[in-house]
């Protein structure tokens, strides 16, 4: 019987490898069947890892970036300016960053729509007035909100790299793509790939060859005060950082309540656990 | 728990006030600190408490997170998102409750295969395996109900999936698949009941959840030999022992709940729900939770038509089927030795199905094209090989190991191993009542 389990077991390992070798040659380079082409780059984060926190003026760097040139077409729509508090800003700079703001309300007592200056209590005014809009003045496809974008994307790790991901604490699938995402324009596709009218060549875009977004930084496009490097890289770390920050805004306090729960509830196992032997010392089991 | 074995006795007035009217202190005495629980249990056996801590756990996160939800299609993704953002520690209560759906299955299945390995089913236990099945049932149907009210990407898309299995039953698919949903597809009437049963199935489970505990108070629990309890030096009290062990067993799942959590609350879930449900949008791949993979990978795996039997119905039958295998269980086991630790057969054949059912889950994540297809297929086909064959066959062909008279003569012969412990110490127990 065993023998049987054997060549089982065989005939399983030959038709998984054969099947990967048959996957590999489909991966054509010219029609790719799997996406992104390639894996997103893991980049090393001030916010990972158990004791990750979010740097400020990495964050305040990110939010520049989105609002001189992600929020000409992206929105934000879940993300209050008061919560801005989180990026260091203070109360009477986040009043008149808002108040920078026009935000369409109403009606009033006579029943008419207005614009009035922003609050902190508004969130960031979306920069279409509907999804049409949004999809119609983007040839056909409305871009997507960016305050859950960090968490909303994620390229799958695959086995086994997903086991080690648990004991590793990757949670930054998404920062790491949207960074992969707007620093893998300009390359040439290879040979022989169709680029579809009207879209855009990126390797590490998850749903295709290309996409409609036109490659949306350049190198000395946002103008940084604090001495950071104004290029490409440094740009989409920032943004990315910010929309991890938009993504999860209490991440620094889950952490922290994190490690106190963890560390109670080892102390406190550990107490348990010697009691458990006290009791049952002098019955064999 | 039968009356006639009770050693309650009050002590103060109120507790002689009560039992005199109505004797709920001597129900819970002799239930959880007098109940008599077999010497050898091992840390298997404190997954019944651990999936109690859960269910509370699920009921209460759930309640408050109910009082800031609204179940409508065009709020329903953004008071999620205000929890999140502006509920005092909302964070925390989503994640606990999302996560804890999580770990409930990890312990029911922690549960379910510690049952099948020590033949826990087997009479007198029948009774209380299918209530066990049951529960398992209903919290299959509020987990997928849970899933829909975040009202994401894989909410729409799972319930639009999973609602569509019921319109291949013949005659009256269509009905109960319109029935469920309300209309033709998943919208507003959906999001409302499933949100309605979702708050009303948890009070089912914790009903027969109690009969569970009911049906197990009068056979008593079965334990790693599989030896029925024969004398009283098989025994100890439920507490202190059963009591600690549970506790400790408790916090050590409880830390590795707490990890995921607190560090990586959205590694069990799905990007993809992080994105408002759009009908007019599909996902490149539509996969349910985690805990669903290895039944979706059955489903998946049928792709041919038997007879009269289309795919999908075909793909139906057998993933019902193969809950259903579950409840058939105490009657497909042939054999007359519980436990797998005197069955070497049936032990490698355990393992395999463990090895199987993952592997399932597995494949369940996967596209189903290519080579991943009959795989799924080999593995539907042991998972019911399993059952079907291997448990009525051994049972009758398999020669068991020997087996000890009782449980303290295992206890006694596993500790002479030079484990250090004095042989008269097994006497202990007696004198602690």
């Amino acid at each position: 019987m065993k023998k049987i389990l054997i060549s089982l077991a065989l005939i399983g390992l030959v038709a998984a490898g054969t099947a990967a070798m048959a996957a590999e040659e489909a991966h054509n380079a010219a029609a790719p069947t799997h996406f992104p082409i390639n894996e997103p780059k893991e980049m090393s984060w001030s916010f990972t890892g158990p004791f990750g926190t979010y740097d400020k003026g990495q964050l305040q760097r990110g939010l520049k970036v989105y609002k001189e040139v992600c929020s000409a077409c992206h929105s934000m729509n879940l993300v209050a300016f008061r919560t801005l508090s989180d990026l260091g800003y203070s109360e009477a700079q986040i009043k008149s960053l808002a108040a920078s703001y026009t935000i369409h309300d109403g009606p009033n007592d006579a029943g008419d729509m207005f614009d009035r200056p922003g609050k902190p209590s508004d969130h960031f005014p979306a920069p279409f007035a509907n999804v049409e809009a949004a999809a119609s003045a983007n040839g056909g496809a409305a871009p997507p909100d960016m305050s859950l974008l960090a968490k909303a994307r994620g390229v799958e790790r695959g086995f086994p790299q997903f086991v080690f991901d648990i004991f590793t604490q990757y949670d930054a699938g998404g920062p790491d793509y949207i960074h992969s995402l707007l620093t893998g324009y300009d390359q040439t596709p290879p040979a022989g790939m169709v680029i579809p009218e009207g879209t855009h060549y990126n390797p590490y875009f998850m749903s295709g060859v290309s996409l409609k977004m036109p490659k949306p930084l350049s190198d000395g496009q946002v103008t940084y005060d604090d001495g950071a490097p104004q290029t490409v890289d440094q740009y989409s770390r920032d943004v990315a950082s910010f929309l991890a920050w938009a993504a999860e805004p209490h991440m620094e306090d889950r952490k922290k309540t994190g490690f106190r729960v963890l560390f109670f509830l080892l102390i406190f196992g550990a107490l348990v656990y010697m009691t458990k032997r006290r009791v049952w010392a002098d019955v064999a089991h | 728990m039968s009356e006639g074995h009770s050693t309650y006795t009050p002590k103060t007035g109120i507790e002689r006030w009560f039992d005199a009217r109505m004797p709920l202190p001597r129900l819970i005495y002799d239930s959880f600190v007098a109940y008599p629980v077999p010497r050898n249990l091992n840390y298997m056996w404190t997954f019944g408490g651990i999936l109690s801590i859960m269910l509370v756990s699920q009921i209460l996160t759930g309640i408050v997170l109910a009082m800031h939800y609204t179940s409508d299609t065009n709020l329903a993704f953004d008071s999620v998102e205000k929890i999140m953002r502006d509920v005092n520690s909302g964070w925390l209560l989503r994640y606990l409750h999302a996560n804890g759906a999580s770990f409930f299955f990890v312990a029911v299945y922690i549960h379910i295969f510690r049952g099948l390995f020590y033949g826990s089913y087997k009479a007198p236990r029948e009774l209380l395996w299918i209530l066990g099945c049951i529960i398992y049932l209903l919290m299959m149907a509020t987990g997928f109900m849970g899933y829909v009210l975040p009202w994401g990407q894989m909410s729409f898309w799972g319930a639009t999936v999973i609602t569509g299995f019921f319109s291949a039953i013949p005659l009256v698919g269509n009905w109960i698949q319109q029935l469920l949903l309300g209309g033709f597809a998943v919208d507003d009437p959906t999001l409302n009941r499933f949100f309605a049963l979702h708050y009303l199935l948890p009070f089912m489970i914790a009903g027969v959840v109690v009969l569970h505990i009911w049906a197990l108070h009068v056979v008593g629990q079965s334990n790693p030999t599989g030896i029925e309890v024969k004398s009283k030096t098989d025994t100890v009290a439920f507490t202190p022992y059963a009591t600690i062990k549970d506790a400790f067993g408790m916090i050590v799942f409880l830390f590795v709940f707490a990890y995921f959590v607190f560090y990586l609350p959205n590694y069990l879930g799905h990007a993809d729900n992080y994105i408002v449900a759009n009908p007019l949008k599909t996902p490149a791949h539509i996969v349910p939770e985690w805990y669903f993979l290895p039944f979706y990978a059955i489903l998946r795996a049928i792709t041919f038509n038997i007879g009269p039997i289309n795919s999908k119905l075909g793909g139906v039958l057998c993933m019902f089927g193969a809950i259903a295998m579950l409840f058939l269980v105490p009657w497909l086991d042939t054999s007359k030795v519980r436990s797998a630790v005197y069955r070497p057969w049936y032990k490698l054949f355990f393992w395999l199905f463990v090895a199987d059912a993952i592997l399932l889950g597995w494949l369940g994540s996967q596209p189903a094209e290519g080579s991943y297809v009959f795989m799924a297929q080999m593995a539907t086909l042991f998972y019911f090989t399993f059952f079907l064959i291997v448990m009525p066959v051994l049972g009758l062909i398999e020669t068991p190991r020997r087996l000890p008279n009782s449980i303290t003569e295992a206890v006694l012969e596993k500790n002479k191993g030079g484990s250090g412990h004095p042989a008269g110490a097994a006497a202990a127990p007696q004198t602690k009542g």
